[in-house]
């Protein structure tokens, strides 16, 4: 134990008045780790999957984000249709999923996609989504080979593709989520959880949309 | 970070005649306290969450070492660090060795008040690295060279003409020569300035809203997305967190985030929340190599099973600065060091020392706003208090105030003489305001006849007087 470390763990337990935790007391703090209690339930999110779904575009939408609802068949084309509607060039960094490759992207022929992380230089990036918290319109990313971290947030434009099965009530849906995904003990690198584009109320508190990241947040909500 | 908490009373006159911060004062007090009343109401079970919040906070802090030790081991098994620094220097010496290591020149950094703890920048520059401040409101401040003035929002005693001057004299040399006036339009030149930044640094250092000891992740709430890119885009992370920032489950988390945001900016959810766990792994195509969590006391741990011990749930929401009467007036540099606000009075003097800092828990009317908006109820005029009974226990309290104390008190506990004695002075003031009705100016009290007049006393007497009459009468 290196003394630093030593003095400020002693250190906390001289305060409390105990030694190391031992007994009932351990056990106690290792059962609440292993079975982690629930907070509030949050009543405005327990809903059937349609209204959550609804729930959920109706926040994202209060957030600044713009939300497409549409069937698969029809993601590729929302998606150039947005770039076309907002004078976006027809190019992004997508992020090299198999979720979003089961599209068909070679029927958008003006559409040009580069698989892979985000460059300085990308105006656009397209990627998937782990899950999305209808309580609050809040999209939850995890980084991997699959959804490099930089395409959330370099590029000034970000499209998202969301599954209406992949939308859960709130928080501890997304965190059963992972461990049933990555293991009870490990996380992804990185999970972003995100609502709308990038702001700042830095200047007078008055909000601003694009501070660092996306200034423009489009999610194509894929019907099954 | 040097205080100048001792000349407060200095500060707080300046801050009441300076136009541009009055100016800036007057926004705050209906933006902050207004979103925050307006998402409070939105959410029924918010007050059940902020019982849950306060509940968590206590069982971690009666269990701390054990939450701590807990998070290391996630982090070491995922094939990160973690550092132990019981005070500022030893932060400061572990910092600059992991820049050093990497032969950092720039360190992209977002919002840290634990870093402004420590007086990180200085010490970094003394070195020749060069932190670069990225979440907008410090950038700004980091270029005029002050001190963050609240700790949500750190440039909210500017107003948007002296952001424009600032950038104006600072993105010259850059080749911006026009001098902006929409807030967009500053908004995305510091983009653009300091996207060149973030794709330059060698390190990215951010502070944590959380450190989660279950999955020993760190956690960041912001709005901008500055602190995600400074720690996806370097080679090396850096967390800087103080001890009381573990948690010990996601569960946890989700209770602490919904009453987090609501009470600072009165959001549903902040645009980023975030959590990083370890460094990059085997097939991602980006993200630090390095990933490292400095975990510092500074004074902390000796607070437990004290009385004060309820100041460390604090989440820093910035809502009790928001509601303060005393922070609008003057707003936050006038507190003279890191935190200002009421868990800045509460905070300072325990890490700075009440000598230093005994004039902040007096800036309070204990109105109470701080304590009833509070997401884990910590109860800052209690708090404040206690300091205050220190204080004069410590024999800091200057000897006119303590002479004036102590004659009251020689008054109070002689019930007939105090009587007697206000009962008179009562009659005085009321002879002698007969013809105004007020004093303009009064001996021994300019403290309050400077700024405003003193009523003359109504006629009927003192209150003593006036209850025993009523007392006599209802029972005749």
């Amino acid at each position: 134990m290196s003394d630093a470390r030593s003095q400020i763990l002693n250190g906390i337990r001289r305060s409390l008045h105990r030694g190391e935790l031992s007994g009932a007391a351990r056990t106690a703090v290792d059962q609440r780790l292993a079975d982690p209690p629930h907070g509030p339930v949050v009543a405005r999110a327990q809903l059937p999957q349609p209204e959550k779904v609804a729930l959920f575009c109706q926040w994202a939408e209060a957030n600044n984000a713009t939300v497409a609802r549409v069937a698969a068949p029809e993601v590729p084309a929302e998606v150039s249709s947005y770039l076309a509607r907002n004078n976006l060039p027809a190019a992004a960094a997508m992020a090299p999923s198999p979720l979003l490759d089961g599209y068909d992207w070679a029927s958008q022929k003006m559409l040009s996609l580069r698989r892979g992380r985000a460059e300085a230089s990308d105006q656009v990036s397209i990627t998937g989504a782990f899950a999305a918290i209808a309580e609050t319109g809040t999209l939850v990313m995890t980084s991997g080979p699959d959804h490099p971290v930089s395409l959330n947030l370099l590029p000034d434009t970000h499209v998202v593709v969301l599954r209406e099965a992949d939308i859960v009530s709130g928080y501890e849906d997304v965190w059963a989520l992972l461990r049933a995904r990555y293991g009870k003990n490990t996380m992804p690198r990185t999970v972003n959880t995100i609502t709308g584009p990038s702001r700042t109320g830095d200047i007078e508190q008055a909000m601003e949309l694009g501070a660092h990241g996306p200034r423009r947040m489009h999610i194509v909500v894929v019907r099954e | 970070m040097q205080s100048t908490a001792r000349d407060f009373k200095h500060n707080a006159h300046e801050a009441l005649v300076d136009p541009n911060l009055q100016d800036s004062l007057s926004k705050l007090k209906v933006g902050f306290s207004e979103r925050r009343r307006q998402a409070a109401e939105r959410l029924p079970e918010f007050e059940a969450l902020r019982d849950r919040a306060r509940d968590i906070k206590n069982h971690t802090l009666a269990n701390l070492d054990f939450y701590l030790e807990e998070f290391e081991r996630k982090v070491i098994a995922l094939g990160g660090h973690v550092h132990w620094a019981p005070t500022a220097e030893d932060a400061q010496r572990i910092i600059a060795d992991l820049c050093k290591s990497v032969d950092a020149k720039t360190i992209a950094k977002s919002k840290s008040m634990v870093s402004e703890e420590i007086g990180l920048n200085d010490h970094l520059e003394a070195l020749g690295i060069a932190p670069i401040e990225t979440d907008l409101g410090e950038y700004i401040i980091q270029l005029r060279h002050e001190p963050p003035s609240h700790i949500i929002a750190p440039a909210v005693h500017l107003t948007k003409d002296q952001v424009a001057d600032t950038f104006y004299e600072h993105h010259k040399a850059l080749g911006f020569t026009k001098r902006l006036t929409e807030r967009n339009d500053l908004v995305a030149e510091a983009r653009y300035v300091l996207r060149q930044k973030f794709l330059e640094a060698d390190v990215g250092l951010n502070g944590a809203n959380f450190l989660v000891a279950e999955t020993g992740s760190s956690m960041l709430v912001t709005n901008e997305g500055n602190a995600d890119l400074s720690n996806t885009l370097p080679r090396m992370q850096i967390v800087l967190a103080s001890i009381e920032k573990v948690i010990p489950t996601l569960e946890d988390a989700a209770v602490l985030l919904r009453v987090l945001a609501r009470s600072a900016t009165g959001q549903e959810s902040s645009a980023y929340t975030t959590l990083n766990t370890g460094p990059k792994r085997d097939g991602d195509l980006d993200g630090p190599s390095q990933y490292h969590v400095v975990i510092l006391d500074n004074g902390r741990s000796s607070v437990l099973g004290t009385k004060m011990q309820d100041m460390l749930r604090c989440i820093r929401c910035g809502a009790c600065m928001n509601h303060c009467p005393v922070y609008g007036a003057i707003g936050g540099h006038a507190y003279g060091w890191v935190y200002p606000g009421p868990i800045g009075a509460v905070l300072t003097p325990q890490l700075i020392g009440v000598e230093e800092a005994g004039n902040l828990p007096n800036a309070s009317t204990f109105c109470g706003r701080c304590e009833s908006v509070c997401p884990v109820r910590i109860p800052l005029p209690g708090l404040m208090r206690h300091w205050r009974e220190r204080e004069f226990e410590q024999h800091l309290t200057p000897r006119a105030v303590r002479q004036g104390l102590a004659l009251w008190s020689f008054l109070a506990r002689r019930p007939k003489l105090y009587r007697r004695l206000t009962q008179l002075a009562n009659r005085m003031l009321a002879t002698f305001g007969k013809v105004e009705g007020r004093y303009r100016s009064l001996p021994l009290a300019s403290g309050w006849t400077r700024f405003r007049d003193l009523p003359a006393p109504q006629p009927g007497g003192t209150f003593h007087s006036q209850w025993a009459r009523q007392r006599s009468r209802t029972r005749a």
